[in-house]
């Protein structure tokens, strides 16, 4: 598969049709590929595709958005959704991307350049189909391990508001604000997040108390609902190993409940659910009252 | 040499906490250090903390001085330097040199009184590595794992703890602890210390890298060196490597508005952030390209130019682990070192 996607890329490159590749490069050793840009063919020869290309590169078409002419981009499943999703922001231009859709077997979880198991995301997997593309190469493996991945966001929700702060209090003490979580999501595509902007004081660097992140972490979980397709690489990069997807996928879990199932990244058309409020029929922010 | 049981630590642990604060891993979801405390979940065989323990030092932030209106007049109140004694247990060979890394930052002049303070009174218990990592390359950086520095330098073999106070602060700790220590036989330490550093030896990071490329007398030909083009190019921008890092060692100050007065600290800045050396004019570093050619700059050229050919990194590794992007030092000195000079 890798051999294929190799030839493929040299052949769209050499032939003018794209200007770079957006793929993962060998590392020094087997557990680190990292995300590359190629934009001459011998380069090519160093293009790897295997469970450790974790890194999902849509986020980097933004970037390559603003180079001339097209970019080849190889997306796993999960990863079209973002692509989708910043498409429709307008943050990528469809036509400016070449996708080759690529299967995927699941990422592993590396520690120590040793894999340790499969990423959390790819236990609970339920994105198998490329959403956009112009050519797939490669088979698809089911990796789903749980059926339900909004188990551990109910086992939260079960928790008495004491619990719950308590839980949440472990969790984000421990954030060393590396901004890791929001520079790698791709639907953190602000040109200037708020809380870089020298102008009012969320700029802070420092907090006042150990548990000021919250702010940062609810905040940006309030900024991406709806827009985040749940592709778990906050979670995944995350040094301080914080279960940040719980954050967003409670989010996701509430929209589903309170606005009817909703998918971001489905396509890049549909309208997200908070961007189409209706006031008539949707549920009235207050539901939070009765819910709790 | 001294030792005492391993599980007669939990009560050496509660005899240097009544005379000074102990500072130690713990593990809360992932293991860093932490104060201790008898229901702490201590872990001393974990061999990387997340953060390195320079905080204890340089802390993440800190308050250096509190302004506040007093009827018309300003009040500045300067916060106090640290006056209590500390014990960081269990600092690891490159942990250590780490922060005799940023000594020479900070000690020398001017003298930065407040990091000053902790250093005089922190005390360093340091372990050797019995279980060194895949991603750790100390030994290019001429530290020895096996015997690290500190002012007491222990050993976990055997089922004990052995113990060795190696400066002045080291034997007035053992002076404290010493009815708890029973004197003992160097041969189990010389044979793990052996152990360790053949371990060492076969570490894939541990050979091979080409650092004797990056000398200040190449210092144009590294910072143009066309390898940058490529080598940031998916650089996320985040702070991870510098904040884990136990040598990176900028900051910013800020003022933090409290109501009642302003708070002016001081907090860990990171050269991948786009704000770094932003000012009045702009910033000179436009690009995330100049901003990741900074960082490594800084620790292998800039740094060892100035401390007599030292450099500013100590192969902990944690950057290897640690990078979202898997982008880290190892990766640089290899494309660097080997084509700088063509």
């Amino acid at each position: 598969m890798q051999e294929r996607m190799r030839i493929r890329a040299k052949e769209l490159l050499t032939s003018g049709a794209v200007q770079r590749v957006l793929g993962w490069k060998k590392g020094d050793f087997p557990y680190n590929p990292e995300p590359a840009f190629f934009t001459a063919e011998h380069e090519l020869d160093d293009l790897v595709y295997d469970r450790f290309c974790a890194a999902n590169l849509s986020g980097y078409m933004v970037e390559a958005n603003k180079q001339d002419g097209k970019t080849l981009v190889f997306l796993k499943p999960c990863d079209t959704y973002s692509f989708n999703q910043l498409t429709k922001e307008n943050r990528v231009s469809r036509d400016k991307a070449w996708i080759i859709g690529v299967g995927c077997e699941g990422n592993a979880e590396v520690d120590e350049m040793q894999e340790i198991g499969l990423l959390e995301r790819c236990k609970v997997c339920t994105k198998t189909e490329h959403k956009v593309f112009d050519e797939l190469i490669g088979e698809d493996i089911q990796t789903r391990e749980k059926e339900d991945r909004f188990e551990q966001v109910s086992d939260v929700e079960k928790m008495s508001p004491d619990e719950r702060f308590g839980f949440w209090q472990n969790q984000l003490s421990r954030c060393i604000r590396c901004n890791a979580c929001r520079n790698v999501c791709p639907a953190c595509n602000c040109k200037k997040c708020v809380f870089d902007s020298g102008k009012y004081d969320t700029e802070q660097k420092a907090n006042v108390t150990s548990f000021e992140e919250q702010m940062f972490h609810i905040i940006r979980a309030y900024h991406v609902a709806g827009r985040c397709t749940d592709c778990g690489e906050c979670s995944r990069v995350c040094p301080q190993a914080i279960d940040l997807h719980l954050l967003n996928r409670k989010m996701i879990k509430d929209i589903n409940e309170l606005y009817g199932e909703f998918q971001a990244g489905d396509d890049a058309e549909t309208p997200g659910p908070l961007t189409d409020y209706d006031a008539d029929t949707d549920a009235d922010p207050s539901v939070v009252y009765e819910r709790g | 040499m001294l030792k005492i049981a391993k599980n007669n630590l939990p009560a050496l642990f509660a005899v240097i906490a009544k005379s000074a604060d102990l500072y130690l891993p713990i593990r809360k979801g992932t293991v860093n250090y932490a104060p201790w405390s008898e229901d702490a979940d201590v872990d001393l065989d974990t061999l990387k903390t997340v953060k390195s323990p320079k905080d204890f030092f340089l802390p993440q932030s800190e308050t250096l001085y509190t302004a506040a209106l007093a009827g018309k007049k300003i009040q500045l109140e300067a916060e106090p330097f640290a006056d209590t004694p500390f014990v960081v247990f269990g600092v690891k060979g490159c942990d250590v040199k780490g922060i005799e890394i940023l000594d020479k930052v900070y000690l020398s002049d001017p003298v930065d009184k407040f990091y000053e303070a902790r250093r005089k009174h922190g005390t360093i218990v340091s372990m050797a590595c019995a279980e060194p990592q895949a991603t750790c390359f100390c030994k290019p950086f001429s530290i020895d794992a096996a015997n690290p520095a500190g002012d007491v330098v222990a050993w976990m073999a055997d089922g004990n703890l052995y113990w060795e106070a190696k400066t002045e602060k080291g034997k007035k700790l053992t002076e404290i602890v010493s009815s708890m220590l029973e004197s003992a036989a160097d041969d189990i330490v010389t044979a793990q210390q052996k152990d360790i550093r053949q371990k060492i030896d076969a570490l894939p990071y541990n050979s091979g890298l080409p650092l004797d490329r990056f000398k200040a007398e190449r210092l144009i030909e590294l910072f143009d060196a066309p390898q940058w083009d490529s080598l940031y190019q998916t650089c996320l921008a985040c702070g991870t490597c510098t904040f884990i890092c136990p040598t990176c060692q900028c900051y910013d100050i800020k003022d933090f508005d409290a109501g009642e007065c302003v708070k002016r600290y001081r907090c860990w800045d990171s050269c991948m952030y786009s704000d770094f050396t932003l000012m009045a004019h702009g910033n000179p570093r436009k690009t995330q390209k100049e901003r990741f050619r900074q960082r490594f700059m800084h620790k292998l050229v800039y740094y060892p130019d100035k401390n007599d050919g030292e450099y500013s990194c100590v192969g902990c590794g944690r950057c290897v682990n640690k990078c979202p992007a898997s982008l880290n030092i190892v990766k640089v000195i290899k494309s660097l070192g080997v084509n700088a000079d063509v």
